[in-house]
């Protein structure tokens, strides 16, 4: 009987069993990395209505977040402040600036100026600012050093894992409380120490089951 | 050489010849064969259109489910789990038949396997295969039924292997792929047969690929029946830890009338009793259609009826000890949940429960109704039915009326429980059909093994015949 295959296909199956180990460890490499937070998310800049300077205004001015920010301490939400804040300055410092024309428009018409959100949860993440701020995790520690920013970005892939690796571990990010804002704060070098008793002190217990977050 | 001589009627059971005919080797290959070469029949066509029709209705059914959520089923407050977990643990258990055929059947040396272990086991795969649907659609959200695997992911996040119910994910797998992978080692010499005998290129090209090298020489079935043989060895422990592990998504729960001990035990029992009943309804249909009495005589019938009523008893005691151990426990709920199972209201289900599974298997006490084929056939369904209603009965009887009366509801499907469940059997009897259309339905390798030739010895002149005593 003739042959159905000719002789080269006897290489075939080694071939493909290698083809396939190269093909499965591309395909798990690329979802690896560009399927990750880091990659899709890390790095979101989008353009804001207003060319607002958090450089300008935390850094180079020296304004506490909390100036606008202000129910940070106290509310899950950390609020956009209202057009008013703005105005509470802008009325005086720069009250012709062109820069500022939408800021004005908002005042005078009552409409709220539509930021555009770049730290974004899912709706079926529940998660609270004051109890962080609470418990002395430091604005820094998942917003990057804002002050340095002319327009904000997210720095934190805010994945599930992400938050995780810190309520598993919570001791790098403990700070004293009067330390929460600052953009430059490093941990001392009795950081472990210090934390161990914070957590005593404060009563720290990070949440590690489902519905602690997902409730 | 008796065995092969046509009057064998004044032979006890066990010396009959397990083919009936005189089948030779030739005569093996070409029935079989002959089935799969021939022109396709025109019945095949129509069959095949009313399956593919059903098949649509399943894919509709998940397409809107997919779109709108559970809600389209009939899951209300108490009953949260419905008819997707009823027809997964029917599905499943049907494949069990097919493997204990293949698998124990085989460890144990019992020849009259050969006739319908390939058919069984390919009933087992398409059985599995539509019971792996149920699961993965009634979590909902289905685009995520990944995370039941352990993945590494961003989230961080790991399957819970406390939970029973990721178990079942393991078990059914493995049990998918290791059926999967006895199947097709069976079928390899088969193939080969088909390769050597196809005219057309593309046929021999084809059964060339799936038949993997195969030449029939004597070092190929040294390993291949090694390889067989450890197969089974690794499948017989699947046939009983599958369905216990299944049996463990409720037992491990508190609810009364599931946090029993029996129901691993019983559920096996349950899953190889409703296997062997699909494994009579196919195999008398398809014997009736290719003409294949003499392969899978009346006497692979009456055996597999055998285990029916076995099994079918081992599953009446289990409803009896269920009863028994709610009155025996003291157990003021465990005795609620048994009394209104049998009269509250799902009497009805319970009742048909027990007529079609306990009752209508004794017929087979009788060797004139267990070897009456139409006898058989009917109470088969009756059977197939039934263990379709002892799901219900677990599932829903002891879910709808739990430990708060304040919540306590009436659940009953919607038309899309319907359509699902109906439609599964689309996606089953598509696959069966172009199984018996492509593939050899009985192994022509191992049934040749059961023919006198295939165990040649001397045999003193004037001894009654060539066995063994």
């Amino acid at each position: 009987m003739a042959q159905i295959f000719p002789e080269w296909t006897n290489k075939l199956p080694t071939y493909a069993a290698l083809g396939a180990v190269v093909i499965g460890a591309v395909v798990v490499g690329f979802i690896w990395y560009y399927g990750s937070p880091w990659y899709t998310d890390v790095g979101y800049r989008p353009a804001q209505p207003v060319p607002y300077s958090h450089k300008l205004h935390a850094d180079d001015l020296g304004m506490d977040c909390r100036y606008c920010h202000n129910f940070v301490e106290e509310s899950p939400h950390a609020n956009i402040p209202p057009t008013q804040t703005c105005m509470n300055c802008h009325t005086l410092i720069l009250p012709e600036s062109e820069k500022l024309l939408l800021v004005r428009e908002s005042f005078a018409n009552k409409q709220p100026i539509e930021w555009v959100r770049i730290h974004k949860l899912p709706d079926y993440a529940y998660f609270d600012h004051s109890a962080h701020l609470r418990a002395g995790v430091g604005c820094a520690d998942c917003h990057g050093n804002v002050a340095k920013m002319e327009v904000v970005s997210q720095t934190q892939p805010l994945s599930m894992s992400w938050c995780l690796d810190c309520h598993r571990n919570p001791e790098k990010s403990i700070r004293p409380l009067d330390q929460i804002t600052n953009m430059e704060w490093t941990a001392p070098d009795n950081q472990a120490e210090y934390a161990r008793r914070m957590i005593e002190e404060r009563n720290i217990d990070p949440p590690k089951d489902c519905s602690g977050c997902h409730r | 050489m008796s065995s092969t001589a046509q009057d064998v009627s004044g032979l006890p059971d066990s010396e009959k010849p397990l083919l009936t005919g005189n089948q030779t080797f030739a005569s093996i290959t070409a029935t079989i064969s002959g089935i799969v070469e021939r022109k396709t029949p025109p019945i095949w066509y129509l069959a095949l259109g009313a399956a593919l029709s059903l098949l649509m209705v399943l894919f509709g059914s998940i397409g809107w489910l997919v779109y709108e959520g559970t809600g389209i089923w009939g899951l209300n407050n108490p009953v949260g789990w419905g008819w997707a977990i009823i027809n997964f643990v029917w599905w499943v258990g049907i494949g069990h038949a097919g493997t204990l055929i293949s698998a124990i059947l085989f460890l144990l040396r019992q020849r009259w396997r050969t006739s319908i272990n390939r058919f069984a086991e390919a009933m087992t795969l398409f059985a599995v295969s539509c019971a792996l649907i149920f699961p993965a659609i009634h979590v909902g959200r289905v685009w995520v039924v990944y995370w039941t695997f352990p993945v590494p992911n961003q989230m961080g996040m790991w399957p819970n292997f406390r939970s029973p119910l990721l178990w079942d994910v393991f078990a059914v797998s493995t049990y998918f792929t290791a059926s999967l992978l006895f199947w097709y080692t069976g079928l390899i010499p088969d193939l080969a047969t088909f390769r050597d005998r196809a005219k057309t290129k593309i046929k021999k090209f084809v059964f060339g690929i799936l038949s993997v090298g195969w030449r029939g020489g004597n070092r190929q079935w040294k390993h291949y029946e090694l390889a067989y043989l450890i197969l089974a060895g690794i499948s017989t422990p699947l046939v009983l830890s599958v369905h216990s592990v299944v049996s463990t998504d409720f037992a491990v729960s508190i609810l009364p009338g599931w946090h029993t001990t029996i129901f691993p035990p019983y559920f096996v029992a349950g899953a190889i009793f409703s296997g062997f009943a699909m494994v009579v309804t196919l195999t008398i249909i398809a014997r009736k259609i290719f003409g294949l009495e003499n392969m899978i005589t009346v006497n692979h019938l009456e055996k597999m009826n055998k285990i029916i009523l076995l099994t079918g008893s081992m599953v009446g005691y289990a409803y009896g000890m269920e009863f028994f151990i709610a009155w025996y426990s003291g157990n003021i709920y465990e005795q609620f949940t048994f009394i209104n199972r049998a009269f509250g209201q799902y009497g009805w289900a319970y009742w048909i429960m027990v007529s079609y599974n306990v009752l209508v298997p004794q017929l087979f006490w009788f060797k004139k109704l267990r070897t009456s084929v139409p006898v058989m056939f009917v109470a088969s369904l009756f059977i197939n039915v039934g263990m379709w209603f002892e799901r219900f009965v677990i599932v829903v009887s002891s879910l709808a009326q739990d430990f708060l009366p304040a919540n306590w509801d009436y659940y009953s499907p919607t038309i899309w429980d319907v359509a699902t469940f109906v439609g599964s059997f689309g996606l089953f009897f598509t696959l069966f059909l172009l199984f018996i259309r492509f593939l050899p339905m009985i192994s022509m390798a191992e049934v040749k093994t059961v023919l006198p030739e295939a165990d040649p010895h001397y045999v003193a002149p004037g001894t009654k015949g060539g066995h063994h005593e």
